[in-house]
């Protein structure tokens, strides 16, 4: 047992959702107990979603634990076959149907003899694998069974396109700004003269996946979710992949170098070397901002860096080799990936932090003091609770983590965007910093004066329970609630508030 | 798959439809009730023995508290403790003394989940114990998903806590509470059951002082160490319509008498609980005609906003019935009352005002469906069009780009809407849609979505 109070990563199931809930027309069904269906309101709340989430429960509840699911996990999946006609169902094992050890694989066996849809069993194991692990496997799987099923009714066609083109496996729901990265990767795509095969798996049908390898490549624009699809694509098909995150100038040219390299290598004959010329010195703001006085200033300055392995490894590029900053420690919190993130950032910091403790975390963010933080959702919490300006760069998100305006964080946008980011964090630490210096705002005196919230000079007195009870009333409408007592008191003529007075004026008020 | 049942209440001289779905619902896990209950028992500390899905949920849906330093947190099983290799007993041990080290509560409680019960750990065997060894008392309450619906999570906490015994009688002599008061009538002792927020504590206290009855005592209280003495023969009388195992427990094993009552929430709700708590004690009530007369008064604008309009409710919270209740006496009409489980005889008041309601108003009894099904609800709202569905959040946003108002059914969990006081409080909730789509309206259409 271990005493948790927050973990960075969801279970294995939800990220098996993600994926299921990504494809179009595809149905996932939980073998789950009563409320374990939140990923729906997840879906639903933060990515502020239009359409029913494609995701039911057979619930688990005492029947079934006495007797087994029986029938019933059958009858929902072709409940659901008939209802939505979907082209593919994914029974989803949780943690709770992990330990009741059913025959789940029987169970799809049986109902896809009725079914019109494919029904797959998400190869996932609970305990073993964490929300990315699983949504990276289920991805595989599922582009594995489509490929497969293609070949077996030799419908599979393997012939390149006559342009240059690549599959983008990356864009999935509820990830970190992936709708704008997504739109900045086509961009960038356009730009280059490379068609577009297929995006998966967010909006894409399972129809298409028998077309993947059609492409010339594929990019993985997050090493978390999609590698697996990349090497199975590869081995199978020899399609090469670039796994070279696009985030900060320096890391968008290496990876439009190694497109270059991939497409020359197939004879297109391309040279990209004036289109990143271009757009670093010219089109993209980052790269001039750099060089510039303001950014000579945040020189040295010492910064930590925490988040998934893709997002931390890029940032820690950035602040290093585009800013000058000093990156203390740099972490992450996908534990099985421990190697690639100490070769990737292992010359560029200090010292390298692998873990998912979040309480380490604020442990070593205390003791380094560091002038910046750029982490997840809850080092953006640690970094208020000690006064540190932190920029959110890395899931675990919040709902103001999908905002609606263009925000991505990879191409030549994302490192305007990026540097952004860093510089604003910067220079509020550094007003913070000023203001303290210089004993706050100068203009203290005069504000107060304008925003009266108490009256000091009020006749009547209150009782200990109501003064009790309004110090529970939230600071920002105390001063108010407090006035209007006090008025309606005076007008009852009553010289001590009660606690019914103060009911009875609420009720006045209303 | 559906059955439909009848109620044989002979004071329900018009029977209700009751009907049963296929429990494919959305709601909350019983144990977000730490959430509240944490909070309101100040000296707590909820641990709650599960798995990384439980801590997920927690986390995800309480949102902003879990970074405000939470007096809960997860006791999170591993695959050793699943094929037993680790002691359960040394397992919990470990974990409690480093919560006794670092928050030094007056109490644990111990929230079992589905995966104690699956692997069936015996909580109820090793707390007792444990409590003797670390001396700490350790309240065990299984709140999960395999048997309960959100709000019945503080159900199961409040039951395991009405067993604790009383404290021993303490030195200190309760008498100095119980003084020569005039304000206050003879009678056996009153104590009252369920969350809800000290201010709302306090006005419903006052609700019952003005008609001279005296709370010995809430369920639960400010602090464990507060807890209220529980005797034989004293009456109970819950506050929310959740609580049936705790009334039942404070019946059968504390052998209290329950009091009946429908809930006190609407101004018609809490004139007709604390009448039915004055008729007990044969008190003539004093006033409350004046006092619920004054509360309409003041709800007159909100009630204008729904009188004649249609609500849907989707059932998750278990305080459907109450709320339909107050809505069809505020003019709305009421298509049907989903709700996760409905206990006739703990309810049985509620429903019965109900019913009274609905004759008064002239309008059919509503359907009430317990374990509804959200897909075959969803194919009802959109045949019904209702002018509101009050709904989890799963379904209120793709419901919203239909062209369907709705409102989150959560927010009257955490809402203060108890008492005559808190009847706006209701209303505001209720009408916000209806408010907010009249500042809309020069948006263009209400349909965002192409689908189905």
């Amino acid at each position: 047992m271990k005493l948790a109070y927050w973990m960075y990563a969801g279970p294995a199931h939800i990220g098996t959702l993600r994926i299921a809930s990504s494809f179009k027309n595809v149905h996932a069904i939980m073998h789950a107990p009563l409320g374990d269906d939140y990923f729906n309101v997840m879906r639903s709340m933060l990515e502020r979603k239009r359409d029913f989430t494609a995701v039911t429960a057979s619930v688990v509840d005492r029947h079934v634990l006495a007797r087994g699911s029986q029938e019933k996990v059958v009858n929902n999946i072709s409940r659901k076959d008939k209802e939505e006609k979907p082209d593919l169902v994914v029974l989803t094992p949780t943690c709770t149907s992990s330990i009741l050890q059913e025959d789940l694989q029987n169970f799809v066996n049986r109902a896809s003899i009725e079914t019109q849809a494919d029904v797959l069993l998400a190869d996932v194991n609970h305990y073993r694998v964490n929300e990315m692990q699983a949504a990276d496997r289920t991805l595989e799987q599922i582009v594995q069974f489509y490929i497969k099923k293609a070949q077996k009714i030799k419908q599979l066609d393997t012939t390149k396109t006559i342009e240059p083109s690549v599959n983008i496996i990356g864009s999935f729901n509820l990830a970190f700004h992936n709708q704008h990265d997504i739109a900045e990767l086509k961009r960038l795509m356009s730009d280059l003269n490379i068609k577009i095969n297929s995006i998966i798996p967010e909006g894409a049908s399972v129809q298409e996946l028998k077309n993947l390898p059609k492409a010339w490549f594929n990019i993985i624009p997050y090493r978390e979710i999609g590698l697996l699809t990349a090497e199975y694509l590869k081995d199978e098909f020899d399609m090469p992949f670039i796994d070279t995150t696009p985030m900060g100038v320096v890391e968008t040219a290496n990876c439009i170098r190694k497109i270059q390299y991939i497409l020359n290598d197939n004879n297109a004959d391309v040279n990209f070397e004036k289109y990143i010329d271009i757009q670093t010195r010219f089109v993209s703001q980052s790269a001039w901002f750099s060089r510039s006085i303001d950014c000579q200033n945040l020189t040295g300055k010492k910064a930590i860096v925490f988040g998934d392995s893709t997002h931390a490894a890029a940032m820690t590029k950035i602040l290093t080799k585009e800013m000058g900053i000093n990156v203390v420690w740099a972490g992450t919190y996908c534990k099985y990936d421990k190697s690639w993130f100490e070769k990737e950032v292992g010359d560029l910091c200090d010292e390298i932090v692998i873990t998912d403790d979040h309480n380490l975390i604020g442990d070593l963010i205390a003791k380094v003091e560091p002038a910046v933080i750029f982490g997840t959702q809850m080092e953006r919490h640690v970094a208020k609770r000690l006064n540190i300006p932190c920029g959110v760069i890395s899931a675990p998100v919040h709902i103001q983590n999908f905002p609606l305006s263009y925000r991505p964080f990879l191409g030549y946008e994302g490192a305007n965007q990026i540097a952004d980011l860093i510089y604003n964090s910067f220079t509020l630490g550094m007003e913070d910093h000023l203001l303290e210096i210089f004993g706050g705002h100068d203009t203290k005196e005069v504000l107060s004066a304008g925003l009266s919230v108490t009256s000091e000079d009020s006749e009547i007195k209150w009782n200990l329970e109501s003064q009790a009870e309004l110090t529970k009333i939230p600071g920002f409408i105390r001063g108010k609630i407090k006035r209007n007592t006090e008025k309606f008191a005076q007008e009852q003529k009553m010289e001590t508030i009660t606690l019914e007075i103060m009911y009875a004026a609420k009720e006045a008020a209303a | 798959m559906n059955q439909i049942k009848h109620v044989d209440n002979n004071d329900l001289k018009e029977k209700i439809n009751f009907e049963c779905e296929t429990g494919n619902y959305h709601t909350f896990c019983p144990i977000s009730c730490v959430a509240w209950l944490y909070q309101k028992i100040e000296d707590s500390f909820f641990l709650v023995i599960g798995t990384k899905t439980c801590g997920y949920f927690l986390q995800n849906a309480l949102g902003v508290m879990i970074f405000a330093e939470p007096r809960y947190a997860m006791a999170e099983l591993e695959e050793g403790d699943i094929s037993a290799q680790l002691s359960d007993y040394e397992e919990l041990k470990r974990l409690c003394l480093q919560v006794k080290r670092d928050r030094n509560p007056s109490v644990i409680f111990w929230i079992g989940t589905c995966t104690t019960e699956i692997i069936k750990m015996d909580l109820e065997g090793i707390a007792p114990k444990l409590e003797a060894e670390i001396s700490l008392p350790i309240v065990v309450a299984r709140a999960n998903g395999l048997d309960y619906a959100f709000t019945q999570g503080e159900d199961t906490v409040l039951a395991a806590l009405a067993q604790r015994p009383n404290a021993k009688q303490l030195e200190t002599p309760l008498e100095k509470a119980i003084p020569t008061d005039k304000d206050y009538i003879e009678h056996v002792p009153l104590i009252l059951f369920g969350s809800i927020p000290d201010p709302v504590v306090n006005q419903l206290t006052l609700e019952l002082k003005k008609q001279g009855i005296r709370v010995s005592g809430w369920l639960p209280s400010k602090r464990y160490t507060e807890l209220p003495l529980i005797n034989e023969g004293n009456y109970v009388c819950g506050v929310n319509p959740y609580l049936s195992r705790t009334a039942t427990t404070l019946m059968r094993r504390r052998k209290c008498k329950l009091i009946g009552a429908p809930f006190p929430i609407g101004p018609d709700g809490t004139r007709a609980w604390l009448e039915k708590i004055c008729t007990v004690f044969s008190i003539e009530p004093k006033g409350l005609q004046q006092r619920e007369d004054e509360i309409w008064e003041k709800l007159k604008y909100y009630v204008s906003l729904i009188d004649g309009k249609s609500v849907f409710f989707m059932g998750d919270n278990l305080l459907e019935i109450s709320l339909a209740r107050f809505l069809i006496r505020s003019g709305m009409i009421v298509f049907e009352i989903g709700i996760p489980y409905m206990d006739k005889r703990y309810q049985g008041a509620e429903l019965q005002l109900l019913q009274k309601t609905c004759k008064e108003k002239n309008i059919p009894i509503p359907i009430i469906i317990e374990k509804p099904d959200n897909y075959n609800q969803v194919d009802r709202i959109r045949d019904m069009k209702p002018d509101l569905v009050i709904t989890g959040m799963a379904h209120a946003n793709p419901l919203e780009a239909r062209g369907i108002n709705t409102k989150w059914s959560v927010e009257f969990t955490f809402a203060q809407i108890h008492g005559f006081t808190n009847a706006i409080e209701v209303l505001e909730l209720v009408t916000r849609p209806l408010r907010r789509n009249q500042k809309l309206e020069k948006i263009g259409s209400q349909r965002y979505t192409d689908r189905r």
